[in-house]
């Protein structure tokens, strides 16, 4: 916040216009139902071509705090968080005078009028809002106004922005899924403010809203990162989900639940083809999963740090015996509690780590919504594929928050089920080895075994699953050569899932020194932060990776350049701790750039960052920040 | 001498399913000579042979401990899995949705019970999964070398450990209070009862939880203290003499006469016989059941026998509709939606 915002608005500027650039936030208190009001907005401004994405930062209550709604509308399609706004709608008396604080020069503040605190700035365009007075004269259910004020200043920004109304009426509809009473309840409030802001108002701001109808975004699908991974999940083929409430991941449960029903009854029986039960706590959850996973099920669980912090045992146990399961963390900030309704990448180390004793699981990161989609269902293939614990870290930002996002492509490959013997399958091998079948020997020298699940009635099916050490067999062993043969064999197994995992997102140029590596939501920033440091002459090249173990296309990216920036919300740079781990020769070309503060990072932070270091290294200034390690 | 050629040419006794015992029995035991769970795994052996269970429907579970260590001596034929310490019913409530016609049988004990599983237990009794589950209870923890269990006698006197301080934690009890359908108490040197408590738990609905003292020849055996042999030989309490009887017809029993049994009919038609003894006993009374616990308790009685049932209550197989097809068999085509389902979905997201 203390840095001075650069000028990253390119405006498209006539005169005294400012048309689709621009960032309003609204301040309000938790539980008041202002999310519906700016959904709306969010979606209105999305159906007229224009970018723009929606941020909410909450507190961890229900009702009565302070908590910000961030739409940022930006033509160039530049989307991440930024610093300061242009525009506030300030609700909430708590927050006033800090507000200001966040409004840049010539910005405007919209308030309700019953806010009888000074102005603290003479240079904001002020225009108080009479929302109660507006509310009171419209006949509404008393215990519907505090939500329906919201709506006031939709009505109000829709005259000074100039929404057209039918996008509006298109959000209304979305919204309330074409029931007719709560929309013309809503639309009859927006009606009556924007009339009383047409009478009442003098625009005296420069920004406005510009429809642009061919563009491809009037097709977007608006749609949280859970719901994503619902769906991917849904189309993956879940049959099992053991799981317990913990914020940020229990929306992708309550997205089950919403499209189960509709998309997995079973098209023979009309029946239910997955299982989703609330466990006691997250260590019966991951280890309903595990079990389900065992039997032949496509499991899976949702959690965050803390969560998966109760997984652990189950989760090393599951790699050493080999079983499928798909574990979603939907990362917030820790350790500890930490910050429960904020952001983070502070689970990566944790996740690769994620055992006693030697472990590695494969990690996939999704930056996107059709990456949380796609990942979703790739996961289960992986899983069953190696027969292991796959482990999917999305986070906060990118799992709570709606974004405007392509739609959603069917899986482009059918599900892999990985080597599952029943009956016939199981009595081919023995026939075919005469009879040597063990659960854990490895036939096809790829390191991958054959595995049979309960229920098949072969009478050489059953094996014996134990965490103790076993042959090849399933027996309880504990000779020294068995053990370490076992262990290597794991190991040699998952090396080549390093082909198999996402390839990481590069834009590369030649001729160009100075990488940019990152994961997940981090993404969003990227166009933004490579034009900043255009302007600023300095060329980048970036990697978004999207998978642990790392392809090798990570590893050429990093050879390419002289230097690379590693950029992550996290405190102690975990992704460039494993990129250093993988090749500890990789330490001197990478930079740590970490973003911890909860919120996601901002391209505004990493410029600045980037072009004081460059700077620093062409000599021209020394390095005191301190905050920058090489 | 001529009576061992005998033995030899007599043709092995096979069940139903022409199965002989040795199809259901496992790797010789690693615990210790005279173990009470030794026995139980016998009688395990011994009701699934009687029960003509095929091996292969029979999926054994169990934590960590000696009582862990034991579904390797039984029923080979059958998939296993030894899990994590106290958290072997999250395990079976995750396995057994994947075909919900095979039998689920765990093996725990009283650390791994009701010390660190006492969360996963009461939740597993309150959701009513299919399973039976035995607790080989000994009350000590036998593997890391004789420490005080949950289970263990406030004034327990171990070597090493001083006089235990705490009461002890009844498992049949928490049972009952947590919803449990099906509970029992036994010991493990009356294996006849602790047989027929196995075969009737298997043809229970939902849970069974049968409690089974187990005594520990090793650490805790010592003459007047709970889990031993010679209290449970000089103490043991049955409620009734039980018998586990698969189809109604079938019953020839003479020990039954009429007017001195109790009948309770199973949910696939089987029955158990009940045989009073000194009083009328009624297992289908949970708040007797729960005073005669408390009563038990307070005199240091071990009380044994079918202690309370509910052959009615649903299952948590019950509570959700699944089809008749096992969900691991289900084909993939039956698993992914459509791509029309997809555009659906994507429409209604603009």
């Amino acid at each position: 916040m203390v840095e001075k915002q650069l000028d990253q608005r390119n405006l498209e500027k006539s005169a005294d216009r400012i048309e689709n650039n621009f960032v309003i936030t609204f301040s309000t208190v938790n539980g008041s139902g202002s999310i519906t009001a700016n959904t709306v907005l969010l979606r209105a401004i999305s159906r007229l071509g224009i970018p723009v994405s929606g941020k909410n930062i909450f507190p961890s209550n229900i009702q009565g705090m302070p908590t910000w709604y961030t739409l940022r509308v930006n033509s160039k399609g530049f989307l991440g968080r930024v610093e300061m706004d242009d525009i506030i709608v300030a609700m909430n008396p708590a927050t006033f005078t800090k507000e200001f604080d966040y409004l840049v020069p010539g910005g405007v503040m919209i308030y309700a009028d019953d806010i009888e605190i000074p102005i603290p700035r003479k240079d904001v365009i002020a225009y108080p809002i009479p929302v109660r007075s507006i509310i009171k004269k419209m006949d509404v259910p008393r215990n519907l106004r505090i939500y329906l004020s919201n709506m006031v200043y939709v009505g109000v920004l829709v005259h000074l922005l100039q929404i057209p109304l039918s996008a509006i009426e298109e959000a209304l509809a979305a919204q309330f899924k074409n029931k007719e009473k709560p929309i013309q309840m809503n639309l009859a409030v927006i009606l009556d403010a924007k009339k009383w802001a047409e009478e009442n108002l003098e625009k005296r701001d420069p920004f406005f809203i510009k429809p642009n109808y061919d563009d491809k975004r009037t097709e977007c699908i608006l749609v949280e990162g859970n719901t994503a991974a619902a769906l991917g999940a849904i189309f993956g083929g879940v049959q099992y989900v053991g799981w317990y409430p913990i914020t940020p991941a229990t929306s992708m449960i309550e997205a089950l639940h919403e499209y189960l029903p509709k998309l997995r009854k079973d098209p023979v029986t009309q029946r239910d083809t997955c299982v989703v039960l609330q466990a006691e706590d997250e260590i019966a959850a991951i280890g309903m999963a595990v079990g389900a996973g065992w039997a032949g099920l496509r499991a899976m669980t949702a959690t965050s740090g803390p969560g998966m912090s109760l997984m652990t045992e189950y989760l090393g146990m599951a790699y050493y015996v080999e079983i499928p399961v798909v574990v979603w963390d939907v990362q917030r900030v820790g350790p500890s509690t930490g910050l429960p309704t904020r952001t983070s990448q502070g689970d990566l180390t944790f996740a690769y780590f994620n055992s006693h004793g030697d472990t590695e699981y494969i990690i996939l990161i999704p930056g996107t919504i059709p990456e949380c989609f796609e990942f979703a269902w790739k996961a289960f293939d992986l899983a069953e594929k190696y027969q292991t614990p796959v482990i999917v870290l999305s986070d906060l930002d990118l799992g709570m928050n709606h974004w405007v996002s392509e739609k959603f492509e069917y899986p482009n490959v059918p599900m892999n089920r990985g080597k599952v013997l029943w009956e016939e399958e199981l009595q081919a091998l023995l026939d075919q080895r005469k009879g040597d079948w063990g659960r854990y020997l490895d036939i096809d020298g790829d390191g991958i075994p054959y595995r049979t699940v309960p229920g098949n009635k072969h009478r050489k099916s059953a094996y014996f699953t134990r965490g103790t050490g076993h042959d090849e067999f399933g027996y309880y062993r504990e000779d020294p050569e068995v053990w370490e043969k076992m262990l290597n064999r794991i190991k040699r197994k998952l090396a080549a899932a390093r082909h198999d995992v996402p390839l990481p997102v590069m834009d590369m140029e030649e001729n160009v020194d100075i990488g940019i590596i990152t994961m997940g939501s981090v993404d969003q920033i990227l166009p933004e932060v490579r034009d900043m440091l255009m302007q600023a002459g300095i060329k980048v090249n970036v990697l978004r990776i999207r998978a642990v173990p790392f392809s090798p296309q990570v590893e050429e990216f990093i050879n390419h350049h002289q230097r690379c920036y590693v950029v992550e919300m996290n405190r102690d740079g975990q992704l460039r701790q494993l990129l250093i781990l993988h090749k500890p020769e990789f330490a001197e070309k990478l930079i740590q750039l970490s973003h911890i503060d909860g919120l996601p990072v901002t391209a505004n932070w990493v410029v600045g960052k980037i072009i004081r270091q460059e700077t620093a290294i062409a000599g021209k200034e020394e390095d005191t920040d301190g905050q920058l390690k090489r | 001498m001529g009576s061992l050629s005998d033995n030899v040419a007599v043709k092995k006794q096979t069940n139903l399913l022409g199965l002989d015992r040795t199809e259901y029995q496992g790797l010789p035991s690693t615990l210790c000579q005279g173990c009470g769970h030794n026995s139980i795994s016998n009688q395990i052996i011994a009701a699934c042979f009687e029960l003509n269970l095929v091996p292969e429907q029979v999926v054994k579970f169990s934590g960590i401990g000696c009582s862990s260590k034991s579904p390797t001596y039984f029923l080979s034929r059958s998939f296993g899995f030894n899990g994590l310490h106290g958290r072997m019913p999250s395990l079976a409530q995750g396995a057994l949705f994947a075909d919900t016609s095979l039998k689920g049988l765990g093996v725990s004990g009283d650390g791994d019970t009701a010390s660190i599983g006492i969360s996963q237990f009461k939740h597993m009794v309150r959701r009513n999964i299919p399973f039976v589950y035995i607790v080989e209870n000994n009350g000590v923890y036998g593997l890391t070398k004789g420490q005080f269990s949950a289970t263990a006698e406030k004034g327990l006197n171990l070597k090493r450990q001083g006089v235990n301080k705490y009461v002890p934690i009844d498992i049949c009890e928490e049972a009952l209070v947590g919803g449990a359908t099906f509970v029992a108490r036994s010991f493990a040197g009356d294996p006849k009862q602790v047989k027929e408590l196995i075969k009737a738990a298997f043809h229970h609905k939902g849970t069974a939880i049968i409690d089974i003292i187990s005594p520990c020849v090793t650490f805790n055996n010592q003459e007047g203290t709970l889990h031993s042999y010679q209290w449970g030989m000089g103490n043991e309490t049955p409620l009734h003499q039980i018998a586990y009887v698969p189809q109604r017809e079938e019953i020839t029993v003479e020990d039954f006469e009429q007017g001195t049994t109790r009948e309770v009919e199973l949910h696939d038609g089987s029955v158990v016989f009940l045989k009073k003894l000194e009083q009328d006993y009624d297992p289908t009374d949970r708040w007797q059941a729960i005073q005669m616990l408390e009563k038990a308790h307070q005199n240091n009685w071990l009380v044994t026998g079918l202690i309370y049932i509910d052959p009615d209550s649903p299952s948590l197989f019950d509570l959700y509709d699944l089809p008749d097809t096992p969900l691991n068999r289900l084909s993939v085509d039956r698993l992914r939606p459509s791509r029309e389902a997809l555009d659906m979905v994507n429409d209604s997201l603009c």
